[in-house]
Formats: structure tokens, sequence, C-alpha cells
């Protein structure tokens, strides 16, 4: 039984909360101890989002400190850059390749930065780039785009298949149970 | 059975296992979920308030008529409920009667940073604090018994890392609990002057007792590690504390008003160095220093924002840590935005247009105080909008008043707009007040309100008119009218910022995330048609972008609402096809 501290940045709307809530609930199928952080209200309405997930036998702090972070699901690639600090120097980055331009950007009193992923991978050997929002849209819905970079990311854990789609079956909506397992395993099946 | 829980869906589960039957709340990041929650179990009967005040009322009835009950709030909410809290202090209970109030350490949501600890002091009520989700059910349910054990209310204490944080809970059957008989008791439930005098003594008395009480519960208890560094804590403080100090011995304090003056002297004389770790301000550490015991606490550690184990390793072990979690470096911030779609946008962007003095308040709409629409000059606390105005006013006069607006929504207005209203029209204000009413309490999620016609048990009920409601209480000028209908809209605002009578604007359109909104088709760029005037930026929506060459749409993003469409001179926007919202 590995301790992985898991953290799932993104867009307000993206998902980010669902996301965490079946990694948690199939870690606890799983037999680990659970413990997850969330940010709700103001910080969603389309600003940077972030939740932390952490597994082991026994879990203290629901939070992950910079440097700490064994994996790093980043549905945008701004969010990636924010919060990279995070991540532990031999840790797995799982990026999204999609933009979403933050307000400062739209207004034009910043700039959007250029070749994020080379910047990620330049300091971090496991940079994952992932065309999820394509994915996602092969499947119909852009929506599940969380859903296939977290069956990309399952492949880092020690969960079985099975204990995932259960977690989605009791996680999500019903009448978006088969969508979702569909994105997950698009997600598990991709190759990288 | 074992459940991953939220720290707030595990405080309504302690509400429905220890027997709960009425519960009352106003919404609030981060308490609302505890509500919501305690809402799918059909065996309590829970509703959302007009304001916590109301919430607090409505359990204390409840308890006073034989119940276990319940409210809850956030920490702001709690100053609103201030006035019910002292006193019932005072008539104590016949019901069990807890009332949960979220903290919000970092301001992730909020307005202020309060520490609502000091709440439990100042009202002479005992106060119990969580640190994962399997506590916020246990403490609950002792909570209840607590208070009808020394005929008191009791405040459970969360945070935002406790409310919204999720761990594994152990579930439990609910508990039967019948109702007790009501009994008039003019002594204990009429607090005027004679009465009350007589309760303050049992007030008294009863701290004395819970302060006894608090030496032996096993809510406060002490994991021996070793004894060169002790900490004493309580909360989620605790937990970074135990990642920070691993093998430290530790008084963990599950009861922290009142505290136990002898457990904490025995603890610290067994200890070499003595940390108390709590977020925000000393109140543990406090009462240390009244009781003579030497602690290292504020000295090192803030008093502002949330704290982690590598700010405790930081500051009390001078270990080098990665740093500030908070700094991200020259990454463009992502502020949250009004979304694609809403409704506030049309409202923003004409008070801009105007020029406005803007007195604003609290909720999704506070957001129009950003770039680039940055048409909202205050936000102090629920309903003041109205309220400042009308004094901008008498202290500027009437003609900045017409240059003057109150922005104010459907469920705020409800919750303390409607007194600030009235003293308007009372005391010959001129103000005008924007109601904007979207259906729905927007930004703590979308919950039902007494403007919306639906209970939170999701049942119809009478709607609050808000038309009527303004005309009883003397406003004459009352319109309704639709922001998305930008001509009219800017006509109507020149209108009544203009009279020199109060008057409201009802900006009625629904928020774009309700699944009852249907917006058709996306919208693109005509590139051949855009002049580049970059008009269409001024409205702040985030699906419009500018790629330095050019306006095009962010198809990932639009919503379809056509705002866009309104405001572009050029017609270089057109609808494209079918929406992803």
């Amino acid at each position: 039984m590995r301790n992985l501290s898991i953290l799932i940045a993104g867009v307000g709307g993206q998902g980010t909360l669902l996301t965490s809530q079946v990694l948690g609930a199939a870690a606890m199928k799983a037999g680990y101890d659970v413990k997850m952080s969330e940010v709700h209200g103001m910080a969603q309405r389309g600003g940077s989002v972030v939740t932390y997930v952490r597994i082991g036998k026994n879990v203290n702090s629901p939070v992950i400190e910079k440097g700490r972070a064994d994996i790093l699901l980043c549905f945008e690639k701004l969010e990636a850059l924010r919060w990279i600090d995070y991540a532990k120097e031999d840790g797995t980055v799982i990026v999204n390749d999609q933009r979403i331009d933050p307000m400062p950007v739209i207004i034009g009193s910043v700039k959007y930065p250029e070749g994020v992923i080379e910047k990620l991978s330049a300091r971090f050997p496991n940079v994952l780039p992932v065309k999820a929002l394509d994915a996602a849209r092969e499947l119909g819905n852009i929506k599940v785009l969380n859903i296939v970079m977290l069956g990309l990311m399952a492949k880092n854990t020690d969960i079985p298949v099975e204990t995932w789609h259960e977690a989605i079956r009791e996680t999500v909506k019903e009448k978006f149970v088969d969508l979702n397992i569909k994105a997950f395993d698009k997600g598990y099946q991709m190759a990288v | 059975m074992k459940k991953l829980m939220l720290g707030n869906e595990a405080v309504a589960r302690g509400a429905y296992e220890a027997g709960v039957t009425v519960a009352s709340a106003y919404p609030g990041t981060p308490s609302t979920e505890i509500t919501e929650f305690i809402a799918k179990y059909d065996d309590i009967y829970a509703e959302w308030a007009p304001n916590e005040k109301v919430a607090l009322e409505v359990a204390i009835g409840a308890s006073f008529g034989g119940a276990r009950a319940v409210c809850a709030m956030k920490h702001v909410g709690l100053n609103v409920a201030a006035d019910p809290l002292f006193t019932v202090s005072y008539t104590g209970v016949n019901g069990g009667l807890v009332i949960c109030v979220a903290d919000d350490p970092g301001m992730h949501s909020s307005q202020n940073e309060q520490d609502s600890r000091n709440y439990a002091l100042a009202a002479k009520v005992p106060m119990l604090e969580p640190s994962d989700s399997q506590e916020c059910k246990d403490y609950m349910i002792k909570a209840l018994e607590i208070s009808e054990q020394f005929d008191t209310p009791v405040i459970l204490r969360l945070t935002t890392r406790i409310s919204h944080s999720s761990s594994i809970v152990e579930l439990k059957d609910r508990e039967a609990v019948p109702l007790k008989p009501y009994k008039k008791d003019f002594g204990k439930h009429v607090m005027m002057p004679a009465m009350a005098r007589k309760r303050h003594v049992i007030v008294e008395e009863r701290m004395k007792k819970l302060a006894l009480y608090a030496e032996e519960t096993e809510l406060n208890k002490i994991v021996w590690g070793s004894t060169d560094i002790g900490v004493i804590t309580s909360g989620i403080s605790y937990q970074y504390s135990k990642e920070a100090f691993g093998d430290a011995s530790f008084l963990k304090l599950g009861m922290i008003y009142p505290l136990p003056e002898k457990l904490i002297k025995e603890f610290a004389s067994r200890v070499k160095t003595l940390y108390v770790i709590e977020e925000l301000d000393p109140f543990i550490e406090t009462f240390l220093k009244k009781i003579g015991v030497n602690c290292i606490g504020k000295e090192k550690l803030p008093v502002i924002g949330e704290y982690s184990a590598a700010l405790l390793r930081g500051k009390l072990l001078e270990e080098d840590t990665a740093g500030d979690n908070e700094n991200h470096g020259d990454v463009p911030a992502r502020p949250p935005v009004l979304c694609p779609g809403c409704p506030h946008r049309g409202v923003f962007y004409t008070l801009k247009k105007n020029k406005l003095t803007v007195l604003g308040d609290i909720g999704c709409y506070t957001l129009g105080a950003l770039p680039p629409l940055e048409s909202m000059d205050t936000c102090v606390c629920m309903g003041a909008s109205i309220g400042m105005a009308h004094g901008i006013e008498k202290a500027r006069g009437s003609d900045f008043a017409r240059k003057t607006v109150a922005v104010i929504g459907d469920s705020t207005f409800i919750h303390s707009g409607i007194t600030g209203l009235i003293d308007i029209v009372y005391n010959k204000g001129t103000s005008t007040v924007i109601i904007v009413d979207n259906s729905t309490t927007g930004m703590t999620g979308h919950q039902d309100n007494p403007c919306t016609g639906i209970t939170l048990k999701g049942e119809l009920t009478r709607q609050v008119d808000l038309v009527k409601l303004c005309h009883a209480i003397g406003v004459e000028r009352v319109r309704v009218c639709d922001p998305f209908d930008l001509d009219e809209f800017d006509r109507v605002v020149r209108e009544e910022t203009s009279s020199d009578e109060p008057s409201v604007i009802i900006a009625q359109r629904p928020c774009a995330l309700l699944k009852s909104v249907k917006y058709g088709g996306l919208v693109r760029v005509n590139a051949d048609l855009c002049r580049y005037c970059k008009v269409c930026m001024r409205l702040g929506c985030p699906a419009i972008v500018d790629t330095g060459e050019g306006i095009t749409i962010n198809d990932a993003l639009c919503g379809g609402c056509n705002l866009c469409i309104s405001v572009c001179r050029f017609n270089a926007f057109e609808k494209a096809g079918d929406s992803n919202a």
C-alpha cells in the first residue's frame, strides 16, 4: 500500500471536485485511509480550483504542501504552472494540453505564458501532456475530460479498474455513469 | 458501515444519528452543505431561513418545544444570530440545541477572518471543535448530550478545512429520541430583567460546572510521546501539528470552551517546550497566560491565514521549508469571474457605462467589482448596500444620490436588505436600489430562497413577490427589467436614478447555471465584420478572447447568451451552432 499525495488543479467548472470524489471513493474501497480537501464558493466561479487527495495507511493533514505531491493532475496548462512547486522532484505531472485564458489575460493586463509544457518538462522529468479535450470530444461531451485524465492517472496507483468503475457508479449521477466509465477507460488505455 | 464524508456531511449525519428533528439555516460558505445533507434525511424537518437570526430562533423554538434542534451558519452569520445567541444562553434549552458555525481562516470565500471562538467566551456557551469528519459526527452527538445535561446551547465550531475536507466515518443507526414535554416556564423562558438577573446567576454556575466537566471529558485527551515538545491544539491545527511533530506529546482539545485548567497545567508541567498551535486569535494561549502557564504561540505563529505542517516546521523548528503555500510566483492569477451568460454582466456593464457610484453587497455579483467591469465601490456585509446608499446620500446630498445605486441580490435582499429599504422610505431618502434577481442563491451553490417558491425539501411554496413587497413598504417606483435588454435597462437606470424619490429596479434574469436556462447555440466572430474596437472586451466575458490580432470566441466556454451580439455595433458576432452549456 503506497502513500500517495495527489493534487488536482483546474479552472472552476472543469470538474475538479467530482474527480477528487471519484478518486477518494476508489481509494477507500481499495482499503486506504483517505483525506481530501477542497474549496467551494467564491473560488469556484471560473477561478483557479485545487483539491488535495491523500491516501495511505494513516493520513493526518488533508492538505498537500509544496514539494510533496506524488502526482499533479492538471486540467489546464496555466494551472499546472501555478501548482508545479507542489510536485516532488520525481513526481508525475499529468497536464491537459488546453489553454483557458484567465481574466487578467483576457483584458490584456498580462500575457499567457508561452511554452508551458516545455517549461514544465525542463524542471520535471515526468511530465505527461494529454489532449484530453479532444478525447472527451470524441466521446461526445467535453465535460468528461476530467474523468479521461483520471483514467490516465489511475495507472499510477495499485487500485484495480473494477474498483474505479464502482467508485464512478457511486459518485456520478446515474444518467452520466456509462459516459464517465467510457471516459475513464479511454484515459486508462491512452498511450502517452 | 464506513463512508468517505465531507466534514459538513458528517455533521449532518451526527444530527441524524442523535435524533434531531428540526434544522434551520441560512446558506454560507463553508457551512452550506451541513443543512443540504440534513435535508436528505426524511426524519428531519429542514429549512432555509431568510437569515441566520431567524434560523437560530427557529431552532430555539424547536428546542423549547422539546425537540433536538440544530442550526448552521458561516462565521459572519453568527454575527447576525448573535442577538438570540446571547439570551438563549440565559434561558437554556429543553431539547438539545446545537449551533454549527464554520469559520473561514484564509478567507477562501468570506469578507473577514473573524474567530468565532470568541463568541463562546462572550455568550458563555460551551464550544466543541472537531479535527476530522469522524469527530464532526461524534462531536455533534456529544454536543446535543452536553446541551441537555447542562441546560445550555452548545456551539460546534468548524473551519473551512474541516467542513470541506473528507475523511472516513463509521456510520451508526439513528437513535429515536422522544419529544420532551413542553412546559410553560415564566422564570426560564421570559427574559425580562427580573427573570434574566436570576438566570445570569445560573449561567455563571453552569459555566463552573462545565469547567469541571472539561477536566474529565474524553473530548480533551492527552497523547503522550516524547516530552521534549508538548503541543496544545485543537481542530485542523491538530492534524498539521501531528504531521509536523509526529513524536511529540499532544493535549488535543475537543472542547475549547470552557478550557480545562488542571489538565493544561498537568500537561504543561511534564513537557520541556510547550507550543500552543491554533489558527487566528490566541484564544487558548490567552487562557494559558491567564492561569500562569508559559508557552510559545503567537510570538512565533501568525494570527492571519491558515496554518500548514510546513508553516509549523518553518516557524517553530526553523526548518527550511518550501515556502509560502500561497505564493505562485509570476504565474498570471486566475481570479473568479462572472460566468459566461451571467445575468449580472448586463447590470454592471450598464452601471459602468453610466459612471455610477455603486454600493455593493454579498453574492456572486460582488465579482462585478473586479476588472474589467469594475463597477462596485463597496462590499461590507449582507444587506449593507442599501443602508450605505442612504448614508452616503445623507452625507453628500441628493445630487450625489442621483449618481448612486445600491446593488443587492434577491436572497441577500430578503436576508437583511428589506430593513435598509424601509429606512430609506421612512427617512425620506431618494436612493435607487437594484435587486439583481437571478432566481436562486448563486454563490453558495444554488439554494432556493423565499423568492424562488421552492423549499429546501424541494416542495412548492408561496413565493415572495418583490414588487408587491417594495410597494407595501412605501416604494412607489418599482420597475422590473431584463438586464440583457441593454438599451431598456440603461434607460430604466437613468430614469430611476434621476428621480427624487426612492426607487427599486428588479433586474430579472435567471442564473445561467440553472438547469432551466437554455441559451440556444454558440456565438462566433465574423472576422470580416469585426473592426477590433474591443467594446465587447468591456463585458469581461471569459469566452471572448483577444488574440492580439482579433477577437475570437472560446467555444468550450461560450454559453450562447448573445450579450456580445447586443454590444457589437458592427454585427460581428453571429450564432454558430449548438451550445455546450
